[in-house]
């Protein structure tokens, strides 16, 4: 894109600044697009396994129902308590929010087409997803209420355990595919499985990994069944207890935009990303944002499908399975996905 | 002209916020402070060209030791007039901690100045090469030149974790913990019976 601009007579540092804003807004509008689509299919998707109908009346098929949400939470007031902290109180969603929009930086949508295209992409992703922890633990402290502490302990405890979990997982991948750059990885999974299907999924040692990732990923996002930090039955609404309006809604927002991302993460590392499922010409014709765009849904749906059968586990199920299963089994992989690599790939 | 500004702006903010991290009243802030402070070395070891090292100093500091940093001081119980009453106390120790810090930072400086250390690759044939990430430099010269210091460092922290759990191991008795694997292995059979009593006669259990 700095090309582009720099075509219209600009020189390069103002190309590429340009060209960074325009990828910025090019990225962060659809997502919140998305975001707000998102929400809508996850009702539509509660409702049907619960034998309801869902939003139905904002416009046509109830598609326009966030949109009205939006609008209503916009207007109305923002109640700050008079025994929070104010300043951190304000900062908290607007950090979980930057930071849920800020990892998109470094996924690919196609070949080469990514914002960041940095050699440390995944270590990037890391990095923002352990940020994304201090919205929930600020906000928690700064309410000056019970109900959101409890949650912003719950948020802290529980995201650096699945974190370290994450990390492992994402290490084995990092070895197969010999490279942290996230398109790099994606291409190191063309006709990875039996030669013809694109994805690390279909890789017997690193299938495992897909499966403890996707529920870390629930957790890392605390979904349900991990949603101890807002338990309704336990702690009100959790950390966001004191909120409303806006900041209740960039909380909403964020929450949503963290699920996509780890979608995506899903689809990226470990089903090909922007490759077609299957290694065949003809599939290649359709834009590689088209199949992206297409494995994130799908990934979506398995995130409101367990949300609507599986219920909430219990605290010390939490702990007990992020330390006593993934992270030992996850290790475990680590040394397996070397040593097997050690043998084959790097026994010159 | 952007990486000055960038580097003025970086190390501002640094210094700015770790002079915080010592002057704010409450620990809390203290700790978002020197959050801030994490952040911006990170931004500057990226200026630097050092992109793993920026993007570990985030996830290992900020995404961890700063967050179990402010776990504790969240839940500390804060008596603010006994805080400030033991600043006097503690000051020629902490004013001691600075000098040898500064003293550290001069000798560092003027060694550099007077000839740079060579760090090196395995097999002593100087810098990197240009083109390498990050990432693979480091990779190479800690699995080959710095090898055992890398184990060592590696047997440190295995053993300071094991040290950690073996201190704060505690058996309880009277708790009766969940096993999982007794839930999963047991059977109706043999927690229900079907039985069809006669009228009056009840069940034996």
């Amino acid at each position: 894109m700095t090309a582009f601009f720099q075509s219209l007579g600009m020189n390069h540092d103002w190309a590429w600044g340009v060209a960074t804003i325009a990828g910025i807004l090019l990225i962060a509008l659809p997502v919140m697009l998305a975001v707000a689509m998102a929400i809508y299919f996850d009702r539509k998707i509660w409702a049907a396994m619960a034998l309801r109908r869902g939003p139905n009346v904002v416009g046509p098929f109830g598609l326009l129902q966030s949109f009205a949400d939006g609008l209503k939470v916009f207007l109305q007031e923002t109640i700050i308590p008079s025994a929070s902290n104010k300043g951190l109180f304000l900062i908290a969603p607007i950090i979980t929010f930057t930071v849920a929009l800020m990892a998109w930086a470094v996924i690919p949508f196609n070949s080469g087409a990514v914002l960041a295209d940095i050699n440390v992409g995944l270590l990037y992703i890391l990095a923002i997803s352990s940020l994304g922890v201090y919205g929930v633990v600020i906000a928690g402290w700064s309410s000056n209420s019970k109900y959101p502490f409890f949650s912003a302990m719950r948020a802290s405890a529980q995201m650096i355990s699945y974190e370290v979990s994450i990390g492992f997982i994402l290490i084995c991948v990092v070895l197969w595919a010999g490279t942290f750059n996230l398109n790099d990885i994606v291409l190191a999974q063309k006709g990875h499985g039996l030669g013809f299907l694109n994805g690390f999924a279909f890789n017997l040692l690193l299938f495992p990994m897909w499966v403890m990732f996707l529920i870390s990923s629930m957790a890392e996002t605390a979904r349900a069944p991990f949603d101890l930090t807002e338990a309704e039955s336990e702690l009100v609404a959790g950390y966001q207890t004191e909120y409303s309006s806006m900041s209740f809604a960039l909380y909403w927002l964020g929450e949503y935009a963290n699920v996509l991302l780890m979608c995506a993460l899903n689809a990226t590392l470990f089903f090909g990303g922007w490759l077609p499922p299957v290694d065949w010409a003809p599939l290649y014709w359709i834009p590689g944002w088209i199949w992206l765009f297409a494995k994130i849904a799908f990934f979506f749906f398995v995130f409101s499908w367990v949300k609507a059968t599986v219920p909430r586990y219990r605290y010390d199920q939490l702990m007990r399975l992020g330390w006593k299963v993934f992270l030992p089994v996850s290790l475990g992989f680590v040394v397996l996905v070397s040593g097997y690599l050690m043998l084959t790939r790097y026994s010159a | 002209m952007i990486h000055v500004i960038a580097f003025y702006l970086f190390a501002f903010v640094t210094l700015a916020s770790a002079v915080l991290v010592i002057m704010a009243r409450n620990p809390v802030h203290s700790v978002l402070w020197l959050i801030l402070a994490f952040f911006n070395a990170a931004g500057l070891m990226v200026l630097l060209g050092a992109e793993f090292i920026a993007m570990l100093l985030v996830i290992v500091y900020v995404g961890a030791v700063a967050v179990l940093f402010l776990f504790v001081v969240m839940m500390l119980d804060i008596d603010f007039a006994e805080l400030r009453a033991g600043f006097v106390r503690n000051a020629p120790l902490g004013l001691l901690i600075a000098v040898i810090l500064a003293i550290e930072l001069f000798v560092g400086v003027v060694a550099n100045s007077a000839g740079k250390a060579s760090l090196g690759t395995a097999d002593g044939s100087g810098a990197s090469p240009a083109g390498a990430s990050n990432i693979e430099a480091i990779g190479a010269l800690l699995y080959s030149r710095y090898l055992f210091l890398f184990e060592a460092a590696g047997i440190i922290l295995l053993v300071a974790m094991i040290g950690a759990i073996v201190l704060t191991h505690r058996q309880r008795s009277g708790v009766r913990p969940q096993n999982i694997a007794d839930q999963i292995a047991r059977r109706p059979g043999e927690a229900t019976i079907n039985t069809r009593p006669d009228v009056g006669q009840g069940v034996q259990l």
